[in-house]
């Protein structure tokens, strides 16, 4: 094995590291501090920590390993992906009960990062509808936690970015759907304020929500954009047959630094924001629809070989009605110049303990990594702890340890769990020693 | 189809086991490890494979061919499929310091391979024929440093596949000798992937294309066709001297 391999995050920021993958998850995680699944978070939550090079990945433990096609129960090893059990169980009507923004990650990562889609406001996190995990923890043991069974074990894990134990199986339900066809609405957004409103508005009449701002606009048009609505098509709206396989286009090769340069992508905002009609609805393929990016393989390559970050954090209701505006302007003025903003709502903090989402608002942007990144981080978290807000582990790669703490208040009662089973802080990444101080 | 699939539980096999159930074929699949199987029955069955069955065999334990092909017939109703995916992997300086362990590989992915092939064989064809699938390997296209005794095996497997496609292709026998190059499954791991590394899923789908036609030799991923004409094609001054 060559000794000079890399694991990275989706963020393409390398750290030595090697990633072994096998079929039987249980005699690879054995001894192991940490495991991953297809590498999609975007900063060091999959990658090891300093001392530690192997790194065990679920992608080929893959199996479902029961279906119940009266309650739709379905469990499966943790490395079957989103993209997976959408192909399979969507032409039979069953969905995944949560849809984010990929399909490329595994039930671990979901799992693990606790995961939210554009449903969130209805049907809460990924961990709302799981049932049961099959774990093994930092002494080896291998147990199965649920609610009822190793309650603390069971709720730290959701959210817990792999901490407490390597999720080798997961029981969760399956949402009915009448066919795997999307309705859809989308509307032109002329700033922020419109943002706002649209977004009460909608929370009410569709499941599945999702704003685009423009970040680039600043003035009276600031935070203009496009927002997305839609639900399961019925069965009588949709067109004969399941959705085809759509055609994938692969980004060949790393862009140079200076391909995403402002005037660049304030073209490419400006673009997309004309090209959109004030309002448009109608059926819609699922697959651009909730992963609009995996149509587009290795799109991370677009930021350069110096890899990029994504900011994304949830602003509290009791913020004020006017935080996320207040939150825009911060960043528009800071200018980390970025394709996608991304605005949402969020429904009530769920059963994870360490898990994102609160009920608020949530904004997410690219930030290609340049020497002021840092910086920007910074100043972005110091306004989100005035706001009383948080950021999200799975896209995190610059939060400084001091600031993560202020922002999360649940931090002791998680690391309370984590030394009731693992007091020697065996099971860790590269993004635990950066956070919670961890043996590197 | 009615399909037997030895090694159907992990890597390229598992793969190509979902593609048959999906479609809707019958499947039974053959492995050492019966709870093994029965998981891997069951992610088809949930998958909708209709007619999925398990019969325990041992790769290992070439006396229990026979009879757990004729198990796989009983439960199927029949046989007209046969894929074997099995086979061992080992690095080349792992096998030259472990005599026990190099013989084991040259039995598991020569000798029994072939025995198991030939049990199939005339069982297909006292049923009028129908199709043999093996998986041999690029490694046997050339001696080379990296896999001596490995590709040694690929290479006398695909000797006999070709033979047996000449003998008995006009008696209804279609031998199908699958060559796949580097391939990410768990038998890689830990290997670097070199540049055109396939993944199980693609490689199973150009199998089954394979298999459906009744191909005699197909290079998965496709490029290793090429890839290999060109390997096969350097003097030995040159492949003596580079490390491929």
């Amino acid at each position: 094995m060559s000794s000079d391999s890399t694991l990275e995050g989706w963020g393409r920021r390398p750290v030595p590291g090697e990633e072994v993958r096998g079929e039987d998850l249980e005699r690879l995680t054995e001894g192991a501090v940490l495991t991953r699944g297809l590498g999609r978070s975007y900063g060091d939550s999959s990658l090891p920590p300093p001392s530690v090079r192997r790194m065990p990945a679920t992608p080929l433990a893959d199996r479902v390993l029961a279906f119940d096609a009266e309650t739709g129960a379905l469990r499966a090893e943790a490395g079957l992906s989103l993209r997976e059990i959408s192909r399979v169980f969507h032409p039979r009507n069953w969905s995944s009960p949560v849809m984010p923004g990929t399909s490329h990650i595994t039930l671990g990562g979901m799992v693990a990062a606790d995961v939210h889609g554009k449903e969130h406001h209805a049907h809460g996190c990924f961990g709302e509808h799981v049932r049961s995990l099959k774990l093994r923890l930092a002494d080896d043991r291998i147990v199965e936690c649920s609610r009822e069974r190793h309650a603390d074990l069971f709720r730290a894990t959701l959210g817990g970015m792999g901490l407490t134990g390597h999720i080798l199986e997961v029981e969760f339900s399956m949402c009915p759907i009448d066919s795997p066809w999307v309705w859809g609405q989308t509307r032109k957004i002329a700033d922020i304020g419109e943002f706002l409103e649209r977004l009460a508005e909608a929370n009410d009449r569709w499941p599945y929500i999702v704003g685009w701002i423009d970040c680039l606009t600043t003035g009276t048009n600031m935070g203009r954009g496009v927002l997305h609505c839609g639900r399961w098509a019925t069965a009588e709206e949709a067109p004969a047959g399941t959705p085809p396989e759509k055609r994938k286009f692969t980004v060949p090769f790393e862009f140079p630094q200076f391909a995403l340069n402002r005037p660049f992508v304030r073209m490419f905002n400006w673009g997309l924001y004309t090209k959109q009609r004030k309002l448009s609805e109608g059926i819609l393929h699922p697959d651009p629809f909730f992963h609009p990016l995996d149509a587009i393989s290795e799109w991370n390559r677009i930021y350069g070989p110096a890899g990029f970050t994504q900011y994304q954090c949830v602003l509290p209701t009791a913020a004020g009605p006017d935080a996320p505006r207040r939150f825009l302007e911060l960043l528009t003025r800071l200018g980390g110049a970025s394709f996608l903003c991304v605005i949402k709502s969020c429904g009530p903090e769920g059963t994870g303990m360490l898990s994102f989402p609160t009920q608020g608002t949530t904004l997410a942007l690219d930030i290609a990594v340049r020497p002021d990144t840092q910086k920007i981080v910074d100043r972005l978290n110091e306004a989100l702890i005035e706001m009383g807000g948080r950021i999200y582990l799975a896209k995190d790669m610059f939060t400084r340890a001091e600031h993560f703490r202020r922002m999360e208040p649940r931090l002791d009662a998680f690391l309370e769990v984590r030394s009731r089973w693992d007091p020697e802080r065996r099971l860790r990444s590269a993004q635990s020693v950066r956070l919670m101080g961890d043996p590197e | 189809m009615k399909v037997a699939l030895l090694g159907g539980t992990r890597g390229m096999g598992r793969s190509l086991a979902r593609l048959f159930a999906e479609r809707g074929d019958a499947v039974c699949l053959l492995g050492r490890d019966p709870a093994e199987l029965e998981r891997s029955a069951e992610d088809l069955r949930a998958r909708g494979g209709k007619q999925v069955g398990t019969v325990p065999c041992d790769l290992l334990k070439p006396e229990g061919f026979g009879p757990a092909l004729d198990a796989a017939s009983g439960q199927l109703g029949g046989l007209n499929t046969v894929v074997i995916t099995a086979g061992m992997f080992a690095g080349q300086e792992e096998l030259e310091n472990d005599g026990a362990l190099a013989e084991r590989l040259l039995r598991a992915n020569f000798t029994n391979t072939v025995v198991f092939c030939e049990e199939a064989r005339r069982r297909l064809l006292a049923g009028g024929g129908g199709t043999l699938c093996a998986f041999s390997s690029v490694a046997g296209e050339r001696g080379r440093k990296p896999v001596v005794i490995y590709g040694a095996t690929k290479a006398g497997l695909s000797a006999y596949l070709e033979g047996l496609d000449h003998k008995f292709r006009a008696a209804g026998l279609r031998t199908v000798c699958v060559k796949p190059g580097f391939v990410k499954t768990g038998m890689t791991a830990g290997l670097k992937p070199p540049p055109f590394a396939g993944e199980p899923d693609a490689v199973a789908r150009r199998v089954l294309g394979a298999i459906d036609r009744g191909k005699p030799v197909v290079y998965a991923p496709g490029i290793w066709a090429l890839i290999m004409l060109v390997i096969r094609s350097l003097p030995r001054t040159v492949m003596r001297k580079i490390g491929f």
